[in-house]
């Protein structure tokens, strides 16, 4: 009885400190830069802070095997409004869009490995 | 018969039965509902703008070797720059299109011609890609996943034709149409990301039609009126390694 | 019982040890550069796509398979004193397939894909197959070695050696199906390439056990009976006969097909060192040697292990020309014309190994030495044909 006592204290205590913590002072945030002035995101920032790996996740089937191209999460749309306005990329420099966030989470970004991070001249036919 | 006093009173067993019952009802309806949820949010979220793969098409190309030119590389060079490759001067460099100079060892006769994917109806590196990266799209372009592809290599294998080359080396700079990178398998798309937006050829057929030689034609297959449905149905073409039975979509004049 | 389970002296034990573990750390720290800088570093290109660690990742996961033999001759076939070597047979299985395992899925392009491999199948591909294959085949055995082991479930032990029997079957199936059904090379695409690599199996996975069973029986002073060493030589001896005669098989028909008579001239006689390694290094040094050895009335320990080290390397000389010497005959894609291009058509590829392919292919080496290590001193395996001989066979 004690130990389960004791246990929930340490939890509670726990907690606690982490409500403490979450003050924002006193937290490092990433450095995000904005995307292009005057556009606005596909779905909410916090959707897709959440989200956004799922979407891209179906959105690359729909893409590579059935042939959709320029749909709601397409990654060039994203790439398009985001990429930095000095590196003209979303993942080269630090305070890039993908890298900001994915190196302060310490989540390794797999796409650019084969996917450009820049927005090419995309002749837009027919879609969007 | 001596009851067991450990065993219920008659009248609960149907009780926990009707409980069981219940419940299990329960459990499916909260197991199914979140997937018709989910079905109904994925319809409405996807807004398709290009219709993509067309099952009723099938893309394929004739070439016509008589109209090839023994040393230009038009259509290689057309690739290369359409697609983002390196000009391949070793052989880990990929390569999704090559010109083959060919001599007959009987005759002497010889021919020069491009190969590149063949994009089979019956492809090899389908039947032997594990993860099923390497597939064949509704309109016969058979493709890379690079999503799912492991870099075994067993397609590369199995293609009769070596089409499928392996990325040996990270790679930068690539075409924002044409993701593709180290560890991975890729071969000819049939220009797919033009085809996808409409337009209607290929960037080796346009390039050598441009260079005034037109040996290749690009088109639906399955189209009669198209092109080269026309041109198959009044010369002779054949395929390269026809015994195999691996039905080809690229048919080659002249040979 | 008496026998006390008996074990190699410390030193010994870690030094052998260590000296595994820094083998494997090598073939990991090659993975590794090759997955960094792509395999741009190795000998590999588009036309030999497979290289040297296939070749010892494809010895590995054959011995595998082979070196059950004695426990199936022990389960299934009822023979009492190979009853005493299944323990060990299994083991051995086990971690040679994990060796080769490891080499293969290092080699991959993307080897953090590993887990896509494992949940995408292609149920068309015999690469996919196989996935399911190794997998249960490391179950199915680790079941095995329980059944022997428990003495509760010694009864199924030979109901479990069956199951192993047939699985072993299947996955070497698979394993030369692998290149049996590949129509695009003329190396491969034959049927007798499945039952080639079965006889294979039985040859190699016995050498090996050889190997390992006579180091731990000199580590440990004791002997091997010398009734039991002919038994084993002698079949040794009979599995690689088997498996030159289906190599012969293979090649004679070969030879008879016009359509084949470019390659087999190239494999057999102008392919450079592959007809060296084929005829030196397989067929003489390989397999005729080592039967005229095997078969002698009055066969030496150390003549036992000589022997059998030259089956192995017959195997990895065999699996040379046929992985590497298979690629490197280019593809006939235009037939009755010669051909050249940017891309190598028509051209005979030369391929040099590399050091990382060979560290990683050594890795896998290093890596099951260091888990049989841990294996035989952990687990009770050690043969004894004293105790198998007066101890009833209800045993096992």
């Amino acid at each position: 009885m004690r130990q389960i006592a004791a246990l929930l204290a340490t939890l509670t205590a726990l907690a606690a400190g982490g409500a403490v913590a979450a003050d924002e002072a006193r937290t490092p945030r990433p450095v995000v830069e904005a995307a292009r002035a005057g556009t606005q995101c596909v779905e909410p920032a916090d959707v897709m802070r959440r989200d956004h790996m799922r979407f891209l996740k179906h959105q690359r089937d729909d893409t590579v095997h059935a042939g959709v191209r320029g749909a709601k999460y397409s990654l060039k749309e994203c790439i398009g409004c985001h990429a930095s306005p000095t590196t003209q990329s979303v993942a080269t420099g630090e305070t890039n869009f993908c890298t900001s966030c994915h190196s302060y989470a310490a989540v390794r970004v797999d796409c650019f490995e084969c996917h450009s991070s820049t927005p090419q001249a995309v002749v837009q036919q027919g879609s969007k | 018969m001596k009851t067991d006093p450990a065993a219920p009173p008659a009248e609960s067993k149907p009780r926990r039965r009707g409980f069981l019952g219940v419940a299990a009802a329960g459990m499916a309806g909260v197991a199914l509902a979140p997937g018709i949820r989910l079905i109904e949010i994925a319809q409405a979220a996807t807004t398709t703008t290009s219709a993509g793969a067309n099952p009723a098409v099938r893309w394929g190309m004739l070439i016509d070797t008589t109209k090839c030119v023994e040393g230009c590389t038009d259509c290689v060079d057309a690739c290369n720059t359409e697609n983002g490759l390196a000009p391949a001067t070793r052989p880990t460099d990929p390569q999704w299109i090559r010109k083959i100079e060919i001599k007959q060892i009987k005759t002497g006769r010889t021919a020069s011609l491009p190969v590149m994917c063949q994009h089979c109806a019956e492809p090899p590196c389908v039947e032997v890609c594990p993860t099923g990266a390497s597939f064949k799209r509704a309109d016969g372009i058979v493709l890379v996943d690079r999503h799912s592809c492991i870099g075994c290599r067993y397609c590369m294998m199995a293609c009769p034709y070596k089409a499928r080359s392996f990325v040996h080396e990270p790679l930068a700079d690539q075409k924002s149409d044409v993701p593709r990178g180290k560890g991975c398998v890729e071969s000819c798309t049939l220009c797919v990301h033009r085809i996808d937006k409409g337009e209607k050829t290929t960037a080796c057929a346009e390039a050598c039609a441009k260079a005034g030689h037109g040996a290749i034609v690009f088109g639906d297959l399955n189209d009669p009126d198209s092109e080269i449905s026309q041109r198959i149905r009044s010369a002779n073409s054949v395929q390269l390694r026809a015994d195999l039975h691996l039905e080809p979509g690229v048919r080659y004049q002249g040979l | 019982m008496g026998a006390t389970f008996e074990r190699l002296e410390q030193r010994t034990f870690y030094l052998l040890v260590a000296a595994g573990g820094l083998l494997t750390l090598l073939g990991l720290g090659a993975a590794h550069w090759m997955e960094e800088r792509g395999h741009v570093v190795t000998g590999m290109d588009n036309q030999v796509v497979w290289g040297l660690p296939h070749v010892f990742a494809i010895f590995m996961i054959v011995a595998a398979s082979g070196v059950l033999n004695v426990a199936s001759i022990g389960s299934v076939f009822g023979q009492s004193a190979y009853k005493t070597r299944a323990p060990l047979s299994g083991l051995l299985s086990l971690t040679l397939l994990a060796g080769g395992l490891l080499v293969l899925m290092l080699d991959l392009g993307r080897p953090e894909r590993v887990i896509v491999a494992a949940t995408h199948y292609n149920a068309t591909s015999v690469f996919a197959w196989n996935v399911l294959l190794y997998s249960g085949m490391f179950a199915i055995v680790a079941i095995y070695l329980w059944t022997m082991f428990e003495r509760r479930f010694n009864p199924y032990a030979k109901a479990a050696g069956v199951a192993v029997l047939v699985w072993r079957f299947m996955l070497t199936t698979g394993t030369g199906l692998i290149f049996g059904f590949l129509v695009a090379r003329q190396a491969y695409q034959s049927a007798v390439l499945a039952p080639l690599f079965i006889v294979m199996s039985f040859g190699w996975g016995l050498a090996v056990f050889m190997i390992v069973q006579s180091s731990m029986l000199t580590w440990n002073g004791r002997r091997l009976d010398a009734a039991m060493r002919r038994r084993l030589a002698r079949l040794l001896g009979v599995f690689v006969a088997a498996a030159l005669y289906f190599v012969a098989v293979y090649h004679l028909t070969n030879l008879y097909f016009s359509r084949q008579g470019a390659f087999e001239a190239f494999i057999l006689r102008d392919g450079g060192v592959f007809p060296l390694l084929f005829w030196l290094g397989y067929a003489v040094l390989g397999s005729l040697v080592p039967v005229g050895m095997l078969f002698q009335p009055r066969l030496s320990d150390r003549g036992v292990v000589a022997a059998s080290a030259l089956v192995l390397l017959g195997a990895f000389a065999w699996l040379f020309v046929f992985i590497i010497g298979g690629q490197s005959f280019p593809l006939e894609i235009f037939p009755g014309y010669l051909a050249h291009s940017s891309f190598g058509d028509g051209a005979i590829a030369h391929y040099v190994p590399s050091w990382p392919e060979l560290l990683l292919g050594l890795g896998g080496i290093g890596a099951a030495f260091v888990l049989t290590m841990v294996g035989v001193r952990v687990l009770d395996v050690l043969p004894r044909d004293d105790v198998a001989a007066t101890a009833s066979t209800a045993r096992r």
